[in-house]
């Protein structure tokens, strides 16, 4: 009990809570603007992938880390943008054209990591965003640790939940884009496009999607493997539900997974002797079905979620 | 002015020539990777013809990497039919394998004709576990089941890494985290003399020929697709909505189960992690390819499998890397889709727009 209570209370406890956070914030805020506009976006898994391969591999050639970042979001909109065209205009299944996204762009990534690299067998390192070093602010006791040592990705992460929130919630922009996912019939009375709305969220929503997964090349690690998604995307699929489609909660929710991911971690070092290490693996999949299963019977979906709207069809 | 609007009735060569189509249109965009490769496409194509067709032993090759497509494809195909979104059929498919070496691999050292059936229905069983689960989950409390499934395979695949390194490890293994080789009588019979063709794709044809058989033409069949169409309508019309789903689910769960015990009790004899190279989610390619129609699976079944042993063997003779079949598979899936909206809508070019009726 006495060591739970040390870990919780340490620094470095909340700041790898905050680090692990990190890309799901991204990716929670880029599903819960597709949402918003009435889109599921399941290409999430694949377009973290992109991100992350070419968010890396631009670095590699020389880009620079914040040309990498602009790189990773570019690639993760022009997936998003081929998925706005698959369910928006054409209208097809949301299910099965995310699905293909992710096959899509994950195979993209595998292929061209390959054939860039054909014959290494550990992948070149980049030298990754550096924790931030503050004036009197990094060296604080604690908050330090936690806020001012980390990496200007996860800052810029959380700026962006400011900014999803300020746009979603108090401009006009932010307004249509909540009344294209719930009534689409009246936006279009408004005489704005349907089409422009839902495709333009998809594509910016993607682009954070390609964020979260850069983040694990450019700042967790520094180098691109296969596999090394590995379900973050659908666990952000599930934290929107948790968060109600909410910036603030989204945040939260983050937050909370990473608190849980970081304390299984220590748990498994503490207690590896006891229980298998793969239990505690186990864990984050296992509370974000559950987060899922709390939330999903108050849940107010967007009512036009996963309906398509065509032109000229009532 | 662009306007789309449905055609009067979809025709059957819409149904056949659209995947035909979009398969094709798969494998001529993949000169576009082979190109960045630096790879001639003609003699990459040519080289994958003959990694497949080109001796016995090739046809043999990719009808046993067609087998546990076959179930997979069904697994998703059956389970889509009735609007209940399976994307959980890799974890199901480990579900099945792990059975079928908890029961195959000594614990019951039964007579062949005895143990054959016992893993078989211990494989279903296990699969059909894996899908009612996130099945009542959404049922009972309305937790969307393409998430549930999505994550239930990550915690299913580390759940086998546990179980290959404690319960299920074979204690003559060296330690490697691999089970106990199935026993000799448990295994699927092989088809043919040295070729690694077993039994398994029998079993995957009579059940697709069955679930075809079942969606056209039985009750069940019927309910199953009221519920897919509409579900209020369904439960209008007296369908017990819930009960469809739970018996899909069952299926569905099971048939991938199923690919799990013959990956293990046809293939490979025993059960490692690295069992299936995503056969589960490739199903759902091949049942969107196949049109969710049960014989269409075993077609579309065939052509992936192909992709995938042709691409491997180019990928040997010419240094291209392998994941281009993953691409091939990927694209062919975002093509049948367009093609799906062509073959129901038709698009017209008019100067004026018309007033909406």
């Amino acid at each position: 009990m006495m060591d739970l209570l040390n870990i919780l209370l340490s620094d470095s406890f909340w700041a790898a809570a905050l680090r692990i956070a990190t890309p799901l914030i991204f990716g929670v805020l880029g599903a819960l603007i597709c949402e918003r506009s009435g889109v599921l976006n399941l290409g999430i898994e694949g377009i973290f992938v992109v991100g992350a391969m070419t968010g890396w591999m631009a670095v590699w050639l020389g880009a620079g880390l914040w040309g990498g970042v602009l790189i990773a979001a570019l690639s993760g909109a022009l997936f998003g943008l081929l998925h706005a065209v698959l369910t928006v205009p054409l209208g097809l299944s949301q299910h099965v054209s995310g699905l293909g996204i992710t096959m899509f762009a994950t195979s993209v990534s595998y292929y061209t990591y390959r054939t860039a690299l054909p014959n290494v067998s550990s992948p070149p390192r980049i030298e990754p965003f550096q924790p931030l070093d503050l004036p009197v602010l990094s060296d604080l006791p604690f908050l330090g640790p936690v806020l001012f040592q980390q990496t200007a990705l996860t800052w810029l992460a959380l700026a962006l939940v400011a900014l999803v929130w300020y746009v979603l919630n108090r401009t006009a922009l932010g307004v249509a884009i909540r009344a294209v996912g719930d009534n689409p019939n009246a936006i279009e009375a408004q005489g704005l496009s349907v089409y422009a709305l839902r495709m333009g969220a998809i594509v910016a929503g993607s682009a954070l999607m390609a964020l979260g997964g850069a983040f694990l090349t450019m700042s967790a690690f520094d180098a691109f493997f296969f596999g090394m998604v590995n379900g973050r995307g659908w666990v952000c699929i599930a934290l929107v539900i948790f968060a109600s489609w909410r910036p603030g909660k989204a945040l939260l929710g983050a937050l909370l997974f990473g608190a849980f991911d970081a304390l299984q971690v220590r748990l498994q070092t503490e207690m590896g002797a006891l229980v298998p290490g793969q239990v505690f693996l186990m864990v984050p999949y296992i509370l974000s079905i559950i987060a899922l299963v709390v939330a999903a019977r108050s849940a107010e979906y967007p009512r036009a979620l996963l309906t398509p709207w065509f032109k000229g069809q009532r | 002015m662009i306007r789309i609007e449905p055609r009067p009735a979809p025709s059957r060569a819409f149904a056949i020539g659209i995947p035909v189509l979009s398969a094709l249109m798969a494998l001529g965009f993949a000169a576009i990777p082979l190109l960045a490769a630096g790879a001639n496409p003609i003699t990459a194509y040519g080289e994958m013809v003959r990694g497949v067709f080109g001796s016995v032993f090739a046809v043999s090759e990719m009808l046993t990497r067609a087998t546990p497509l076959i179930f997979t494809g069904l697994a998703a195909a059956l389970a889509f039919r009735a609007k209940l979104w399976n994307i959980g059929a890799e974890g199901q498919l480990y579900l099945g394998a792990m059975a079928a070496v908890a029961v195959g691999a000594g614990a019951f050292d039964l007579p062949g004709l005895l143990l054959v059936p016992l893993i078989i229905v211990m494989g279903a069983a296990a699969g059909a576990a894996g899908m009612v689960a996130p099945t009542y989950l959404k049922t009972r409390f309305g937790a969307d089941e393409v998430v549930t499934t999505l994550l239930l395979n990550f915690i299913i695949l580390i759940f086998l890494q546990m179980m290959l390194e404690g319960p299920l490890q074979d204690p003559m293994g060296l330690g490697w985290p691999q089970s106990a080789p199935v026993l000799d009588q448990g295994m699927l019979p092989p088809l043919m003399d040295r070729m690694r063709v077993h039994s398994g794709l029998i079993l995957a044809l009579v059940l697709a020929a069955v679930a075809q058989v079942m969606l056209a033409r039985s009750v069940w069949g019927f309910r199953l697709r009221a519920v897919g169409e509409n579900a209020a309508a369904a439960r209008h019309a007296g369908i017990r909505v819930n009960r469809s789903l739970f018996g899909v689910a069952a299926i569905s769960g099971g048939l991938a189960g199923l690919a799990g015990v013959s990956e293990v009790a046809g293939l490979k004899g025993y059960l490692t992690a690295d069992l299936s190279p995503g056969f589960g989610y490739t199903g759902i390619v091949v049942a969107m390819l196949a049109g969710l129609s049960p014989l269409g699976v075993v077609v579309a079944a065939l052509f992936i499998a192909s992709v995938f042993v042709g691409a491997d063997s180019m990928s040997r003779a010419m240094g291209v890397s392998s994941f281009l079949a993953d691409l091939v598979v990927s694209v062919s899936l975002l093509c049948v889709l367009v093609g799906g909206f062509i073959a129901r809508y038709r698009i017209l070019w008019s100067r004026k727009p018309e007033v909406a009726s």
